[in-house]
């Protein structure tokens, strides 16, 4: 009896003690989400390949620090619907114990999800959403955007573009806030740089068909035709353009966001030309080529997306704050942390996360390759001008960002 | 000159485009209104075929290296024949039961091959190009007329023509619309009338396909280009009448036109200016504009 008392006793300190340990980082282990269009239009350029390098990230990071973390990784399908992303995220932090989402495409779905982890006080590591109120007005301190946004895309090709010589514009603009948005912030810098805008057309979302705002773009006489949509509304309007030869007709496609995914679905022979600005490309340097081969061998040997390379950066930034605190609970404190440390990983290089959340790094326009020019299976780009960190996201005090005094 | 502030030109050029897109949404509705006129099954698959009528001439190319030409025979084929297994193995059980069991199960089984689709290929689509002969375009003065485009008007209108002169004006054709008044005295004159529905579902199917390869060089080839596409064949289908075979062809054309006008003077309705249309004929002529109220 008394043995069996003490054996309890035991086991019972055994399991305080053990309790007390970990206590600091919630459940044992570091919980994550990937939340992402697994179905929809941004399937190829975030979706399963963005699970994928959110995995890579747990692995590499415990290798390459010998950390003691424990992390898993979780995905969902927000279908591109901000109620579903929401209820999502709330199932997760909830009951299954989630402490930081990332990916969320889609600008809409990104500021319902931010609404519920600041709500909440968990992390939410933005890599896919567009727009960049994330860190301006909407802008929170349990979010970071990491990779790209509209005003980036706006002034990486809009000004580069203007200064080249394509001084007349003409919009085919996606009929939601991400086009409308998109195409505001590019015709200001189209007009500071000396250029005009002659005219825009609204297109509603889910058009398959561009050729009659394409003969309008071609009507118009513009130099430059610039491309406020994404995913799939790209792709169509570029494949069309080509036809209707709008190209060799001596006007130039401006697409203001472009993945590689959208590239490699077009095929060369009519993406060619096409300027463009991101933030990563695979084959930039060694760094980044090595990692993309290894996600590639998962991936069905698909090269990574800018989207994609920001989940798995973001997500090892975070991890080293997790591991510098020793604590994921508390999502505001984690984020603070993630601001204090400097950022280095092999895909983005060094970088900081800004007080209102903005991750800064370089910017790079792009132009496709010829197919004579390309080497190999995804060899694409050919790099036109570097956009330093210091310019290639929008000034500080320009954003309004509440947290920024 | 100008027409409600449009150069005509601009206006000339639109409504070609528009008659582009009506040979699509034609040659889709046909092959929806000769299912339901003939067999009583609203096809909600039917986006699901055009797709795979895409897919198939992507894979002629990439796998076997059969072009484009090939492509528009092997592919309705290949497609149609899967619709008559699907026919053999589920829709026949259906046809004693209300319309409703057909749509659904027809709409499940488009999510299944889109779905099946999506995951093998991926979402952002496919590239498939123009084939060579057809490539490049004619300079009309008021716009450019991409040669694909033209051969698109000229072929969609041809297949149509014969599939309702094959329907309205042949033997064969009359042996389908009178076993669809009556399949058991058709039966007894000894025409097998199970096979010839068979057939017509797989022909049907076949339309849907053909219309895929057409669209192939256009469009990306991707899973859910025929899920864009339906909703707004539908509408060309109720709005033509239910079943019939003029009315869609008609129809399909004619919504491409006005299709092709609201893009011009006010683009934000576009792809909406079809259900209008389609409540308004509903309101005055519920059988549809070439229906036969029953």
């Amino acid at each position: 009896m008394k043995r069996k008392l003490l054996c309890s006793l035991i086991a019972g300190i055994g399991l305080a003690a053990g309790g007390l340990a970990h206590a600091e980082v919630s459940g044992g282990v570091v919980k994550i989400g990937v939340l992402s269009d697994m179905s929809g239009p941004y399937a190829d350029l975030s979706g399963p390949g963005s699970v994928v390098a959110a995995k890579m990230a747990a692995e590499d990071y415990v290798k390459q620090t010998g950390s003691k973390l424990k992390i898993e990784v979780v995905s969902g399908d927000h279908q591109n619907k901000p109620d579903v992303g929401s209820s999502i995220t709330r199932k997760w932090i909830d009951s299954e114990g989630v402490d930081m989402i990332l990916d969320v495409p889609t600008s809409s779905v990104m500021f319902a999800v931010a609404e519920v982890v600041k709500e909440k006080n968990k992390v939410l590591v933005d890599s896919t959403g567009g727009s960049s109120d994330m860190t301006g007005k909407s802008c929170n301190a349990n979010t970071v955007h990491w990779t790209y946004d509209t005003w980036m895309l706006a002034h990486g090709t809009g000004s580069a573009v203007v200064k080249s010589g394509g001084d007349s514009w003409f919009f085919l603009t996606a009929d939601y806030a991400f086009g409308h948005a998109l195409e505001k912030d590019t015709s200001e810098v189209v007009k500071n740089n000396g250029g005009k805008v002659l005219g825009s057309v609204k297109v509603p979302l889910g058009t398959t068909d561009f050729s009659s705002f394409l003969l309008q773009a071609q009507g118009s006489k513009a130099k430059i035709v610039g491309l406020a949509n994404a995913g799939n509304d790209t792709i169509n309007s570029i494949k069309q353009a080509a036809e209707f030869g709008i190209v060799k007709g001596g006007q130039k496609m401006a697409g203001l966001l472009v993945f590689i995914s959208d590239v490699h679905g077009l095929g060369l022979q009519t993406a060619q030309g096409l300027q463009l600005t991101e933030t990563f490309y695979w084959n930039q340097d060694d760094g980044a080529r090595a990692w993309s081969k290894r996600f590639g061998e998962r991936h069905g040997g698909k090269m990574p997306t800018s989207a994609q390379a920001g989940v798995y950066a973001g997500m090892l930034h975070y991890l080293k704050a997790v591991d510098a605190l020793q604590e994921d609970a508390d999502g505001a404190k984690v984020v603070a942390e993630m601001k204090k440390l400097p950022t280095d990983d092999p895909l983005f290089g060094k970088g900081v996360v800004r007080e209102d959340g903005r991750k800064i790094h370089p910017a790079y326009l792009f132009e496709v390759k010829t197919p004579a020019e390309s080497k190999g299976p995804w060899d694409y780009y050919k790099l036109v001008q570097t956009i330093p960190a210091d310019q290639a996201f929008r000034p500080l005090k320009d954003g309004n960002c509440p947290l920024v005094k | 000159m100008d027409i409600f502030g449009i150069p005509v030109q601009a206006l000339m050029g639109q409504l070609l485009i528009g008659l582009i897109n009506g040979s699509f949404y034609a040659l889709l509705s046909l092959g929806l209104a000769v299912i339901f006129g003939l067999l009583n099954i609203i096809n909600f698959a039917h986006g699901a075929f055009y797709m795979m009528g895409a897919f198939g001439a992507y894979l002629l190319l990439n796998k076997l290296g059969l072009n484009y030409w090939w492509a528009l025979l092997l592919s309705p084929i290949i497609v149609g024949a899967v619709g008559v297994v699907l026919e053999r193995t589920m829709l026949k059980r259906l046809y004693q039961l209300d319309h409703l069991y057909g749509l659904l199960l027809t709409f499940g089984l488009a999510l299944i091959i889109q779905g099946l689709f999506r995951n093998e290929f991926g979402s952002s689509g496919l590239p498939y190009a123009i084939p060579a002969q057809l490539s490049g375009g004619q300079n009309l003065g008021f716009m450019f007329l991409p040669n694909y485009r033209a051969w698109v008007i000229v072929a969609s209108l041809v297949v149509c023509l014969l599939t309702w002169y094959v329907i309205e004006h042949t033997r064969l054709g009359g042996y389908l619309r009178a076993a669809t008044e009556n399949p058991q005295l058709v039966q007894a004159f000894g025409i097998n009338v199970p096979r010839m529905i068979t057939l017509t579902f797989g022909f049907g199917v076949g339309l849907a396909a053909l219309a895929g390869v057409m669209a192939a060089p256009i469009y990306q080839v991707g899973p859910l280009m025929g899920a864009d596409l339906i909703i707004v064949v539908f509408a060309v289908v109720v709005i033509g009448g239910m079943g019939s075979i003029m009315g869609a062809i008609v129809t399909g054309f004619g919504l491409g036109l006005v299709e092709g006008l609201t893009k011009v003077f006010y683009p934000e309705a576009s792809t909406t200016v079809i259900f209008v249309i389609m409540t308004i004929v509903l309101l005055l002529r519920p059988a549809g504009l070439f229906g036969a109220e029953k």
